[in-house]
């Protein structure tokens, strides 16, 4: 930030100046994915770039490199200025000339941004034989010091590996050399760390800070996340359908936005401060004990190789109850929802519901068992059959388990009723319904069977956060109408602070620690909660409130 | 064709909380498509030759196997339109009785390969053990030449309608096969079928509701190809002399008996032959289409 005042204070010339940038669709002028979007990004500043999704931010950033696929959009009007060159006058070999060496962009996935058939170390060095005219042994230097530089470990090891050999965050940061070793002027960043674990995330935005620090690069980084937002901008500019709504430093955009579309988007973020909850002693409708679940990969010479996705996981939920579980990828959180629901058989295991046993159960007596524990799952777009009428998809569980078609559709007005939908709804199909609604319809069809569990896997992490706010606000609405005790399977400690009683945080499928969410979040006994809790985005502000948490 | 993360940024609507635009209905894209020249051509052509087929008997046709050595090798005139053949029967008639033929054979071994392979491919894509067993068969059939199968079943039973739609059909079901189960396997991972499963769906209708219909779009993408290849495989049996007995009017036939007189009289092969490769090149051109529209992953961007 001390260099965005020296920028301001010497009058420096904007890197990027963005001025009434409009992009419509190829041979219809009339719809316009942005319109009269005008910013700048100084020496040294990061302007972060925040929107919903469809909010036309990554189109922005796209029309800046030239990357507009040119049969589908096109900037219809206004001019992109890099370093006072106009972007949109350029020819490709300019563009070409223009990428890496002096603007560069890193994507969302590393792995579908890096080739895979080709080591990493080719890869980064094809953009010095590009654009630099050096020898073989000055090029295989440069890049091993930028690989020192972002601090991967044991530089030649990685110059000989492949994509897949490397795990997310270390193929983010490969990216990120590919971008930066030309030291380019412009850094466009689009949702970089989205795909990213929170631990990863944090130490990524921290390079990127440092590299920028160092090389004094302008960063535009395109985000969803608030937290991000709080974290890294310097300026902020929010955008919505297309438009810029707001565009300022971070104080003020965070703590006193002008515009009610800002005031709510950013009232929506989750706080990480849990809010008292009164103390459960309902009656247990959920009790596992000693759940494992174990891969065997075998290979064709190797000894047989075991992988425990869950080992000796205990938890009890009771009726009412929210019961977050909260982990990495890979820690084994979905696994332990899809061996309760029996989508995958355990390995060892109890799983009690409401006194009986569904581990081992079999045939029609797992067939009785199905209504008692139902599942909302992460996808919208996915977890609806897009042939089947809203209608017939929610009576489907009841028809079933043996309910009169007349009842059932009774059945299914009131669930509409329940999770907030028109009644007509049931008619129609599901891509005639929007991401939030159709996940409204997934609890509706979860809710029909009246199931005593409902396990939510990343119900709402594939949502906008205003519509993920209206989500958890529905869900928490039904845990008090049904008193169904709800298994909320996320990654984000934030949702999780602001809708569960409970919280158990899982690691490399074992259970790290389980209490009351107050405790969890407040005072956790565990270096591992303590970690993740330190890495979540923006911790500092408590966005309700517009102002930091005290 | 990779879709990068960015695609999918670039073609998301205007706000991800609306419902997504629907897509124009396939009939009216079908329309659009046919806008391009070749694909309207084949269009016609195929029409033609399935209108010609139908009303054969009815469009100044005579008996196409009716022997006339009185008029061999005619050129042609208002009696014999395209001349006639080695034994004077009128190669316009053939010709239009050869594609009822064509389309018998075609038709048949499209739907009958289709319906085999779909009821293979589903039960092995669903049931893993059935899969283990069903699989290996098929590698074993697909192992088998096409061509010296069918000559195997000619001589053992006999050149009939029958023993060649078989020894069509045979080789094509582990195509179908392979691609039902695909689609099967791919779709069984679908948040909406493992929903279907929690709600207690049984068997039956979990696939009638949530999964065949998922391969009805690349069965008729495939079964236009097996369609001309099916034809194809007919005209070579026939003109080997390993398909229908060679009084039958078939492409295939035709071809072969004019074989020896190519060089005196070039139409008893040419006629048969261009109408035999205006037929093929127009069902693959509307295969690629009908592919181009129903599934979006392998076709070109427009």
């Amino acid at each position: 930030m001390s260099n965005l005042h020296k920028a301001e204070a010497h009058g420096v010339s904007p890197v990027l100046e963005v001025r009434d940038l409009s992009v419509s669709l190829v041979g219809d002028n009339s719809i316009g994915v942005v319109r009269c979007v005008s910013f700048a990004v100084r020496p040294g500043e990061t302007v972060c770039v925040v929107g919903e999704s469809g909010s036309g931010k990554s189109v922005t950033s796209f029309a800046v490199m030239g990357l507009l696929s040119p049969n589908e959009l096109a900037c219809s009007g206004g001019e992109i200025l890099l370093e006072g060159e106009n972007v949109l006058q350029a020819g490709p070999e300019r563009l070409r000339a223009l990428r890496a060496s002096t603007m560069a962009m890193i994507f969302q996935e590393p792995m579908s941004a890096l080739n895979p058939v080709e080591t990493v170390g080719k890869q980064i060095e094809e953009v010095l034989s590009i654009h630099k005219n050096q020898s073989k042994r000055e090029r295989r230097e440069r890049v091993l010091a930028m690989l020192e530089a972002v601090h991967l470990p044991d530089p030649k090891r990685i110059y000989n590996s492949y994509p897949h050999q490397l795990s997310g965050g270390q193929r983010q940061r490969v990216v990120i050399c590919i971008a930066l070793i030309l030291e380019p002027k412009l850094l466009i960043a689009d949702e970089p760390t989205t795909a990213l674990d929170v631990t990863t995330q944090k130490q990524i935005l921290l390079l990127i800070r440092e590299l920028q620090e160092k090389h004094n690069t302008a960063v535009l980084f395109i985000t969803h996340d608030f937290g991000v937002v709080a974290d890294i901008a310097d300026r902020v500019v929010v955008m919505n359908r297309g438009e810029v709504v707001e565009v300022g430093s971070r104080e003020q955009i965070l703590s006193a936005p002008r515009e009610r579309y800002t005031r709510m988007l950013i009232s929506s973020v989750p706080s990480l401060q849990p809010e008292p909850r009164e103390p459960n002693d309902n009656e247990i409708v959920l009790a596992v004990s000693g759940l494992s679940k174990t891969y065997d990969q075998r290979r064709f010479w190797k000894k047989e190789h075991v992988v425990h996705a869950a080992a000796d996981i205990d938890l009890t939920l009771r009726k009412g109850e929210i019961l977050a579980v909260v982990g990495e990828s890979g820690s084994g959180k979905s696994t332990v929802a899809r061996c309760i629901v029996r989508l995958q058989d355990p390995s060892a295991r109890e799983i009690t519901i409401c006194g009986e046993n569904m581990a081992t159960v079999r045939g029609q007596a797992l067939h009785q068992m199905r209504k008692r524990v139902q599942m909302v799952f992460q996808d919208p777009f996915r977890s609806l059959n897009p042939r089947v009428s809203v209608g017939e998809s929610i009576i489907e569980g009841l028809i079933n388990f043996g309910t009169p078609h007349k009842t059932a559709c009774q059945r299914a007005r009131d669930l509409m009723h329940l999770v907030g939908l028109p009644a007509d709804a049931l008619e129609r199909f599901p891509h005639q319904f929007s991401g939030g609604q159709r996940q409204r319809i997934c609890i509706a069809r979860a809710l029909a069977p009246e199931p005593d569990v409902l396990i939510a896997d990343e119900a709402v992490s594939a949502l906008d956060v205003s519509v993920q706010a209206q989500v958890l606000a529905l869900l928490d609405d039904i845990r008090m109408k049904t008193s169904v005790g709800v298994l909320f399977i996320t990654h984000d400690l934030r949702v999780a602070a602001q809708i569960c009683d409970t919280i158990m945080v899982m690691r490399q499928g074992r259970m790290v620690e389980f209490g009351p969410a107050a405790e969890i979040l407040t005072a956790p006994r565990q270096a591992y909660t303590q970690a993740l809790l330190d890495a979540a985005p923006g911790r500092h502000w408590d966005f309700q409130k517009f102002g930091p948490i005290q | 064709m990779s879709t990068s993360p960015a695609d999918r940024n670039i073609l998301s609507t205007p706000s991800s909380d609306e419902p997504r635009s629907a897509k124009p209905s396939f009939a009216r894209r079908l329309l659009r498509s046919a806008r391009s020249l070749p694909v309207l051509v084949a269009f016609v052509v195929l029409a033609l030759v399935v209108f010609l087929a139908i009303f054969a008997p009815w469009l100044g046709t005579t008996d196409p196997i009716a022997i006339d050595p009185g008029s061999r090798f005619a050129s042609s005139s208002a009696v014999h339109w395209f001349g006639s053949d080695a034994f004077g029967r009128d190669v316009y008639s053939r010709l239009l009785h050869g594609a009822r033929v064509s389309l018998i054979v075609g038709l048949g071994a499209t739907f009958a390969s289709v319906l085999l392979g779909l009821v293979i491919g589903v039960f092995a894509g669903y049931f893993p053990r059935v899969d283990a067993v069903v699989m290996r068969v098929m590698d074993g059939v697909m192992a088998i030449p096409s061509i010296l199968l069918a000559i195997a079943l000619v001589s053992l039973t006999g050149a009939t309608l029958v023993t060649v739609l078989v020894a069509i059909i045979v080789p094509e079901i582990p195509r179908v096969v392979r691609l039902v189960r695909s689609v099967i396997l791919n779709v069984r991972s679908e948040a909406y079928v493992e929903a279907a499963i929690l709600l207690g769906t049984p068997m039956w209708r979990m696939l009638t509701r949530h999964m065949v219909p998922n391969t009805v779009a690349p069965l008729i993408v495939q079964g236009t190809f097996i369609f001309a290849s099916a034809i194809l495989t007919e005209a070579t049996l026939s003109f080997l002399g390993a398909g229908l007995p060679s009084e039958i009017p078939s492409w295939g036939n035709m071809m072969a008996d004019g074989r020896t007189y190519f060089q005196l009289y070039p139409g008893l092969v040419l006629y048969p032959g261009i109408v035999l490769a205006l037929t093929l090149l127009s069902s693959n051109i509307i295969g690629d289409v009908l592919r181009d529209l129903l599934d979006p992953k392998m076709a070109k961007r427009t």
